[in-house]
């Protein structure tokens, strides 16, 4: 189970403002974190304080196939990301990297930033406890869901070799 | 029930006799891609996995295109750990800078790719392949990493929309034009997860360039990956640039399609995309006044000969503003020299333009023509997100080569009729 209190943005936020290329000359997931969302909302760092959780709109991680993108939301220490609808490189590298999401339009826009909100990945239930509403995302299949419960395609793969 | 192309592709790649939309595979891969900014992380992962060698060393391509010359530092050192990496691991393709290009113009220069493969690339316009008749789609470095060690990936099966290409492109109009039009219709995630077909009969009248260009910002749209049919244009282009054994997937006559799309090229008007998303476009007679201080032709959307041609035609004997910086780069080393030989870089000096080295630098703000606060640039790039090509409060209009030359002469967006 995830519970944290959720930051909210809007549609189609692009790797670019996640991550911008100015700081793609390093690898180092710290340091990619320290610059995650400072060209969209230059708060980010300070909201981790009280939240752990990103719920956004649709086509969430368009644009550049970056994987610094969902690392450097993973390393900034947000556990989950739900949104209406992900970009699809974005939707594989976070899966890849063992970063949970969840696509699920009604609970993404619902939430309003800083409602408490409870997930279980495995089961796609997702409950709004500020609005008190419960809302079921449809499973991940099972391939996908073995990858992420590995933490990640490297370790699955090392499983079953 | 029928298959699309790239069901087929997947299909065969994948041991199968037939897949359906939806269904998650393991496919086999012809070539597995990356650049100077992704392959340092594919690197990291593939280390992981603790795998001796690389699955075929003839099947990996990395291309150090992006922070390239070494802009800085750091640059260097990511530059630096691509280069070794190839070297312990023979990897055949890896292209230093001299013989580098941007890697997707160099890829299917080099004969890399050609119809039927399946490919992957830890950069986002890998679909560019698409338009040889192969499938061919972004991932990140895990998904690059993993490839390396293991020569598959898995798919999820997409389904598709269909783009009927019918008539011909007025003057001036080239495939930036077609693809941003379609990008304004369908929205930016009007392909989500889907693959974008193009065929029918207006398709005899895209060069091989406009196809790259169209299938380069599939992406751009949504898509998992933009796919052209395979034409005598096709094979002519596969035959001049590989020796490599190719294959002709047709879409099934009862596959079936998401949506079925017409596109009339001789209704499409030279289009920009305003900021700050590929969606947001205009026709060239609705622009309006706006006034730039830069202007940028180049990049793997589109910096390959045709595009600097039509550039050169613009450019020929005339000035740019001089409240304009226009930075002009070639793709690739190949494209670089013939333009040279046509005198296209003469006309583009002359101009009082600068030529500068295949990179993919100003496209992403890397280096080569960043933008500072407030700045307005017309390129002929791929995306015009915020901070895209430097400050966040930097603006950048995608445009064909044609509308960017031309607004480099007024020095506010204009279209390529008013200055010829």
């Amino acid at each position: 189970m995830i519970d944290g209190k959720a930051i909210k943005y809007g549609d189609n936020v692009d790797t670019d403002v996640i991550i911008p290329a100015r700081h793609l000359s390093t690898i180092d997931p710290a340091e990619l974190a320290s610059h995650c969302m400072e060209d969209l909302d230059a708060d980010f760092n300070d909201k981790l304080s009280w939240g752990s959780i990103i719920a956004a709109g649709k086509n969430f991680g368009c644009g550049s196939s970056r994987e610094h993108a969902p690392i450097a939301i993973k390393a900034s220490g947000i556990k989950c990301v739900i949104a209406e609808s992900f970009a699809r490189i974005f939707f594989r590298n976070a899966i890849n990297i063992g970063l949970p999401i969840i696509e699920c339009p009604e609970a993404a826009r619902d939430i309003e930033e800083g409602d408490e909100i409870s997930i279980d990945v495995k089961t796609g239930t997702i409950v709004n406890k500020t609005k008190n509403k419960t809302y079921t995302a449809p499973a991940f299949p099972e391939f996908m869901e073995k990858i992420m419960e590995a933490d990640g395609l490297i370790k699955y793969i090392k499983q079953s070799i | 029930m029928g298959m699309t192309m790239t069901q087929k592709i997947l299909a065969a790649h994948a041991g199968l006799d037939s897949v359906k939309p939806g269904q998650l595979i393991m496919a086999k891969l012809d070539l597995v891609l990356g650049n100077d900014i992704t392959t340092p992380v594919a690197i990291r992962e593939f280390n992981k996995i603790g795998a001796a060698q690389v699955f075929d060393k003839e099947k990996i391509a990395i291309v150090p295109d992006h922070f390239t010359p070494n802009k800085d530092i750091k640059s260097a050192e990511q530059c630096k750990c691509c280069r070794e990496f190839a070297n312990d691991m023979e990897i055949k393709n890896y292209f230093e800078v001299g013989q580098m290009g941007i890697e997707h113009a160099l890829i299917p220069e080099k004969g890399l790719a050609v119809a039927g493969d399946v490919i992957i690339g830890a950069d986002s316009h890998t679909c560019t392949y698409g338009a040889l008749g192969a499938f061919s789609t972004g991932v990140g470095s895990t998904d690059m990493g993993a490839g390396m060690a293991r020569g598959e990936a898995w798919f999820k099966v997409p389904e598709a929309i269909k783009f009927e290409i019918t008539g011909k492109m007025g003057p001036w109009v080239s495939g930036k034009d077609v693809i941003l039009h379609i990008i304004g219709m369908i929205g930016v995630d009007g392909a989500l997860y889907k693959s974008m077909e193009f065929s029918g009969e207006g398709l005899k009248n895209l060069t091989m360039d406009d196809r790259f260009t169209i299938a380069n910002m599939a992406i751009e749209a949504g898509a998992k990956n933009g796919i052209f049919a395979v034409d005598e244009k096709t094979v002519e282009y596969i035959k001049e640039h590989s020796d490599r054994e190719y294959k002709i997937y047709e879409a099934d006559e009862d596959a079936e399609y998401g949506e079925v799309i017409k596109i009339d090229l001789s209704k499409i008007r030279p289009t920009v995309s305003f900021p700050h998303i590929p969606d947001n476009t205009r026709t060239i007679d609705e622009v309006g006044d706006v006034r730039i201080d830069q202007v940028v032709i180049g990049s793997c959307t589109n910096g390959r000969i045709s595009d600097l041609r039509a550039a050169a035609r613009v450019l020929n004997g005339k000035k740019v503003n001089k409240n304009v910086r226009a930075i002009i780069f070639p793709a690739t080393q190949k494209i670089y020299l013939e333009a040279i030989r046509e005198g296209l870089i003469e006309i583009f000096i002359e101009a009082g333009a600068v030529v500068s080295t295949p990179t993919c630098g100003p496209c992403l703000g890397g280096h080569m023509g960043v933008l500072a606060a407030g700045e307005r640039a017309v390129a002929t790039t791929n995306r015009n997100f915020v901070g895209r090509m430097g400050h966040p409060e930097s603006e950048v209009y995608l445009a064909s080569p044609a509308v960017a030359a031309a607004s480099a002469i007024t020095g506010r967006i204009s279209s390529p009729e008013e200055v010829a």
